[in-house]
């Protein structure tokens, strides 16, 4: 029989630089990893939700991660991908927040310019063949405007009234396309939480990278709130019946 | 003025024969021509008040800040020189920034005093530098709590519960001495430390002045900031009328002695 192989990320074989003249291989991969996360506009600003997850390769290996952040006092940032990057984003943020605080000249940094510095950041160590691992939804809103848009790892941008990243753009995208867009000044606060939950369960049902533990965020113009991680409930009596697949 | 130095204040570099360092003594000369500066650290936080001179009436009010903030929760306040001061607040900020990149936690009070000291005093050993004209309060809440610490030309360092700088410094300690730090709240501490900058300030040398208040407390979250509006209206109604007060005394004794 043939010896079990266990691909851990820190096991792969990667590619080597042998001379000056091949380009740098680090960081081609991403190591402990977030999966989706779900943004879109609703009434009174933006809702946004990330679980709680953080992959060691396919392993469930920290459970008690938090995703989802606040910029200042109007700004929410969700990320997916390597999260020791997400780390390094969140010290750069603090530094440019604090030289900001320690400038005392009345101004703020809105969402639109915070959006901007980290898709400049993104598209910066791209171009240095070293790129953040990931992919962020910032939102927020900025003179009263709702704003909701998407930088990854390659510093590509598009702003759009529902977003999911990673796992979600597939799953979670379809459901929002039908649900939110064209009523994102319809969508009451309730509402936006029951569509959020839904696509996070969509998620966690046919995501093996996701988990029911999550945390969900709300901006509007009085600011960001970010919920305590919490679980959804879940039914898994469909299995039951699934035919197929090896079952 | 001429003779006071006798050769020996050329440099920082020349000790004279008893053992002192004019030019260091000088700067500290310079700090005490600026607009008074003080510092009250009670329970719950620290309050800094700075007396701002202004030289005209054109200037855009509250414009050429002497109370700066450093990393967030760094409040610096100073007396001397505003182009030395500046420079040193930036290196204060370089100093807690540098300090956050490398153990992800914020510089204690003590740390960041102890570095600006280390610094100044580099420019008391160099014949081509002179010292800062600026003595540096710094104000800030780290684990061990409030912190109050003045940096002197000299690059000595000292922690307060209260300390004053600058033209009213005389009557500014005396004031401070007479308050009872263990039983007052930050509020009441603001308060003081309005009434203190003006009954320090000297109307017949200097009639035009700001009145500069800032805090770091648990009201603030720990932040360094300029205490609200409503505050600091408060505090400038009750200097003004303690002020008013002990003019009445005043005039109540001159009567007295009239009869």
């Amino acid at each position: 029989m043939d010896p079990i192989e266990l691909r851990l990320p820190h096991t792969l074989q990667r590619p080597q630089a042998t001379s000056n003249h091949e380009p740098i291989t680090h960081s081609t991969e991403p190591i402990v990893t977030g999966t989706s996360v779900v943004a879109f506009k609703y009434k009174d600003g933006i809702m946004m939700a990330a679980d709680c997850l953080g992959s060691y390769g396919r392993m469930a290996m920290f459970r008690n991660e938090r995703r989802l952040m606040a910029v200042g006092k109007t700004t929410l940032l969700g990320m997916s991908g390597d999260i020791s990057d997400y780390q390094h984003m969140q010290h750069t943020l603090e530094n440019i927040m604090t030289q900001e605080y320690d400038m005392d000249d009345g101004q703020r940094l809105g969402t639109k310019s915070i959006y901007k510095c980290i898709s400049k950041i993104m598209y910066n160590r791209r171009s240095k063949m070293n790129p953040l691992w990931n992919s962020y939804v910032i939102a927020g809103v900025d003179s009263g405007e709702k704003v909701l848009g998407y930088v990854d790892l390659i510093g590509t941008t598009y702003e759009s009234p529902t977003i999911a990243t990673g796992y979600g753009s597939h799953m979670a995208q379809p459901i929002l396309r039908k649900v939110v867009e064209g009523r994102e000044d319809e969508i009451t606060e309730e509402e936006a939480v029951k569509i959020i939950e839904d696509c996070m369960r969509v998620l966690y049902y046919r995501d093996a990278r996701a988990f029911n533990k999550l945390t969900r965020a709300k901006v509007t113009a009085q600011g960001v709130e970010i919920t305590e991680p919490y679980s959804l409930e879940t039914n898994w009596d469909f299995a039951e019946s699934i035919v197929g697949y090896g079952a | 003025m001429t003779s006071i130095g006798t050769g020996y204040d050329l440099s920082v570099s020349t000790y004279s024969p008893d053992g002192r360092v004019f030019q260091v003594e000088y700067a500290q000369k310079a700090v005490d021509n600026s607009g008074t500066a003080i510092g009250l650290r009670v329970k719950g936080g620290v309050v800094l008040a700075v007396e701002k001179i202004k030289h005209s009436r054109l200037l855009v009010p509250h414009s050429n800040r002497r109370i700066m903030t450093a990393g967030k929760y760094i409040g610096v306040a100073s007396a001397g020189w505003m182009s030395d001061t500046r420079h040193l607040v930036k290196r204060v900020r370089d100093e807690a920034r540098s300090y956050n990149d490398v153990y992800k936690t914020k510089i204690p009070a003590s740390i960041i005093a102890e570095r600006l000291g280390m610094y100044v005093q580099a420019y008391t050993l160099y014949s081509s530098v002179r010292p800062f004209g600026v003595s540096t309060l710094l104000a800030c809440m780290d684990r061990n709590g409030p912190q109050l610490y003045m940096v002197e030309p000299s690059g000595q360092y000292v922690g307060y519960r209260g300390c004053a700088v600058g033209k009213g410094k005389q009557v500014a300690k005396t004031e401070i001495e007479k308050l009872n730090f263990d039983n007052m709240s930050v509020r009441e501490a603001v308060k003081e430390a309005a009434r203190i900058i003006y009954t320090a300030h000297d109307d017949t040398k200097d009639k035009l002045f700001e009145l500069e208040l800032s805090w770091v407390c648990e009201e603030s979250n720990g932040l360094h900031e300029h205490v609200p509006q409503d505050l600091y209206d408060e505090a400038v109604q009750y200097a003004e009328r303690s002020l008013d007060e002990d003019e009445d005394e005043d005039n109540e004794m001159e009567d007295d002695e009239d009869l």
